[in-house]
């Protein structure tokens, strides 16, 4: 004979503070797991748009980031004669050569500077990335000393508004235009033509090429002329891979300090929902045995506090996710160790993420309980109607 | 005494559910401890820096060098005592993940301006002596078992190929704070290969630091130093080392940030689990509060009772936390030695956790002993618990 849910569910509500308290601190658990899981899918979905599928990031063998690379420009113009290479209606490679440097940029609020990439790029850069789309300004005229910015420069740092000038290597960048980039990479970083910016620096050498291929398959054909060629000798990279690569520290990271949170943070839960119900379970000694003497067996009572215990964790599961909910509108701007740079990422709150979640705060529930519910089912009936 | 023997008494009353709230106590407090010590060790490398030494880079940004020959211009700088030089490697010792950083240095005198580096004589005219020569911290000699005479390879990214090095040179600490997780080699052997390869790149250094005669003076002497740059081609920004360090915490300033929040979080919620055990408590207890009352007891003792025995459950939680906090940190450390050179345990963190086992005690006996206080003798009485 099963026990009505209805009991179940009142229990609970008797007690309301204690209810309370020990679904509130669940609920915290379950927010900073959901939190920090958002936090990396967010990470990964900014790094993920960054590439496309059939981009290839050519960059000096031995360098992992862009910054790190140098690419002459015979090297850059032999990438682009590739048969593998897509050209477009007139003809020409659908290759960008671009040139990276980091500016040292003041976040609106700090005093101290930030490592923003500046991308010098070709006039195909925009085809190669049809995520970055204008939406205020114009895009810059080649050849003249003029930038954009991606979105979250412009929301984020100070002196970069349209009409406003930047002053590095000895000229003056007028910025003509905001950049969306789609939530990718892209929207923290400075575009302006790679031959200005390479010239005002000095630089003879690219810093990489990016280059659209064919067909998505021709890939390794690519990649091995390209290394094989003694003329060329590049490392290739499918572009999505490169950026994943790009932030796999900060990824790491993120998941490592998730894990080590939620695993402290849910012994406490689990400890508060034991405290709670074996409290449950000794105040109602009574109950437990008059349930047993009506004909309730011990599995019906094992599994009602079993249940009690659950709908505690469920509680605090959905209501640390409703909470976490609201972070996707919180945009978290950090630099990420590997190149060097400012990157900007939000929180994403995904079906999968809602799952773990909701499962996480279940499972501390049953773990919570379970001892509780044992030791309620296994009460003898003399002694408990003895002890009420 | 009496009324610390009932307190003592009934914090073991039910010995599960103190066993229990103690054992969250003290997770709490040993997360908030290593959380704290966390944020510690990203200061570190400004903690260890000296007041009177100046670091200069390109105002651009620090991937941009500047030409070697400033640094006789920064020298003739009244005020400026020493000029030593400073360049970011970046290499890679077999796999990535053994990350620590590299710097090519000026052999001759850097380890002049760094008296927080100690070595034997002869190891350092050792290290000055062979071009291929390494200094490296002891820290990082322990990790891989390098011993004076060892061959290291190092994968350069920035400078490519694959460089060896042989050790002459392993430096102690000077006092905790200093960092001994790095590797120093000449920047004249870097330099003769660029002049062979890369010639646009040769004579090109990443940062020069500066040891001036009166600390005080370190704002005047920098804004001097880069007047003498204004308009070049490589335009320089002169800060103090401490400074210098801030720059790169701050661009995680917002990391930083969530893992104090985050610190405190953890509090918050432990502060649930031992509230939620004093209303179990109280509310179990309310005959017995009764009961005192009746005999003569004023409220002012019942709320004292369940204070006491609020605060001495998270004293005990609170104090355990703290021990233990030094054993798991030096593990921890051990691990993550790659990411944190100093991961220590402040003195500022054990009082710290000490108030949060504190507070949490005092608050979560708040709501249950102004209700156990006010309680009426008769309904008490009346009460089952």
């Amino acid at each position: 004979m099963k026990i009505p849910f209805n009991y179940i569910f009142r229990n609970l509500w008797t007690r309301k503070l204690t209810t309370l308290l020990t679904a509130g601190g669940m609920a915290l658990v379950a927010f900073v797991f959901a939190a920090v899981l958002m936090l990396d899918a967010g990470l990964n979905r900014t790094m993920v748009g960054t590439g496309s599928v059939d981009n290839v990031v050519f960059i000096r063998k031995g360098a992992e980031t862009e910054i790190q690379s140098g690419i002459t420009r015979d090297q850059a113009a032999l990438v682009e004669s590739q048969p593998q290479v897509a050209r477009g209606a007139d003809g020409n490679a659908m290759a960008s050569k671009e040139s990276l440097v980091l500016i040292s940029l003041t976040k609106t609020g700090q005093d101290k500077g930030s490592n923003i990439v500046t991308r010098g790029v070709s006039p195909m850069a925009q085809v190669l990335r049809p995520q970055v789309k204008i939406v205020q300004g114009r895009m810059f005229q080649p050849g003249s000393s003029e930038i954009v910015v991606g979105k979250n420069i412009h929301e984020e740092f100070d002196g970069v508004a349209i009409g406003q000038k930047l002053r590095f290597a000895q000229r003056e960048w007028l910025v003509v235009g905001t950049f969306d980039a789609g939530k990718s990479a892209f929207d923290s970083e400075v575009w302006g033509d790679v031959e200005q910016l390479m010239q005002a620096f000095r630089r003879v050498n690219y810093s990489s090429v990016i280059v659209k291929m064919t067909s998505v398959d021709s890939f390794d054909a690519l990649v091995k002329a390209v290394q094989d060629d003694i003329r060329i000798a590049l490392d290739g990279k499918r572009e999505r891979l490169f950026y994943e690569d790009q932030s796999r520290a900060l990824s790491t990271f993120i998941s490592f300090l998730g894990i080590f949170l939620s695993v402290i943070f849910s012994v406490g839960a689990m400890i508060g929902a034991a405290i709670t119900m074996y409290s449950s379970v000794a105040m109602r000694t009574g109950e437990i045995g008059t349930l047993r003497a009506l004909g309730f067996r011990q599995p019906s009572i094992l599994v009602a506090f079993l249940i009690e215990s659950l709908l505690l964790g469920l509680v605090g599961g959905i209501a640390g996710l409703a909470c976490a909910a609201f972070l996707q509108s919180i945009t978290i701007s950090t630099m990420n160790f590997q190149s060097f740079s400012q990157l900007a990422f939000s929180f994403l709150l995904t079906f999968k993420i809602v799952l773990q979640t909701l499962l996480f705060s279940v499972v501390m529930g049953f773990v919570g309980g379970f001892l509780p519910a044992v030791k309620a089912a296994r009460m003898k009936i003399v002694d408990s109607l003895r002890a009420a | 005494m009496f009324y610390f023997k009932l307190i003592f008494k009934n914090v073991f009353r039910a010995k599960l559910r103190s066993s229990l709230t103690i054992i969250g106590l003290v997770i709490a407090i040993v997360a908030f401890g290593l959380l704290q010590t966390v944020v510690d060790a990203w200061f570190a490398g400004s903690n260890a820096a000296s007041a009177s030494r100046l670091v200069a880079r390109n105002s651009i940004s620090l991937v941009f060098p500047m030409p070697v020959y400033y640094r006789e211009r920064i020298r003739a700088v009244p005020g400026v005592k020493s000029v030593t030089l400073l360049n970011w490697f970046g290499g890679v010792y077999k796999e990535p993940r053994n990350f620590f950083p590299q710097f090519a240095v000026d052999h001759e005198n850097f380890f002049d301006l760094y008296p927080e580096f100690i070595m034997p004589a002869d190891q350092l005219s050792a290290f000055k002596r062979d071009r291929q020569g390494a200094a490296v911290g002891r820290k990082l000699a322990d990790e891989f078992g390098w011993k004076i005479g060892d061959t290291i390879p190092i994968r350069g990214t920035i400078f490519s190929g694959t460089w060896t090095f042989t050790l002459r040179a392993i430096f102690d600490a000077k006092d905790e704070t200093t960092v001994t997780r790095q590797m120093y080699f000449h920047w004249d052997y870097i330099n003769e290969w660029l002049k062979q390869k890369f010639p646009r790149r040769m004579e090109q250094i990443g940062t020069f630091v500066i040891e001036v005669d009166d600390p005080s003076r370190t704002a005047d002497i920098s804004k001097a130093i880069d007047a003498q740059f204004r308009n070049s081609l490589a335009e320089t920004l002169t800060e103090t080392e401490k400074s210098f360090q801030l720059g790169f915490i701050s661009q995680m300033e917002q990391i930083i940030l969530t893992i104090r929040i985050v610190s405190f979080v953890v509090i918050f919620i432990i502060m649930a689990v031992v509230a939620n055990t004093m209303a179990m408590t109280a509310r179990e207890r309310l005959t017995e509060y009764a009961t005192l009352k009746a005999l003569g007891f004023g409220p002012g003792f019942v709320a004292a009772l369940i204070f006491g025995e609020a605060l001495m459950l998270s004293l005990i939680g609170g104090g355990l936390g703290v021990l233990l906090t030094f054993p798991l940190a030096k593990v921890v450390g051990v691990i993550a030695s790659a990411v944190f050179a100093v991961f220590k345990v402040s003195q500022a963190t054990v009082l710290m956790q000490l108030a949060c086992a504190l507070a949490v005690g005092f608050i979560a006996a708040l709501v249950p002993s102004w209700r156990s206080a006010r309680i009426k003798i008769v309904d008490g009485l009346r009460h089952v618990g």
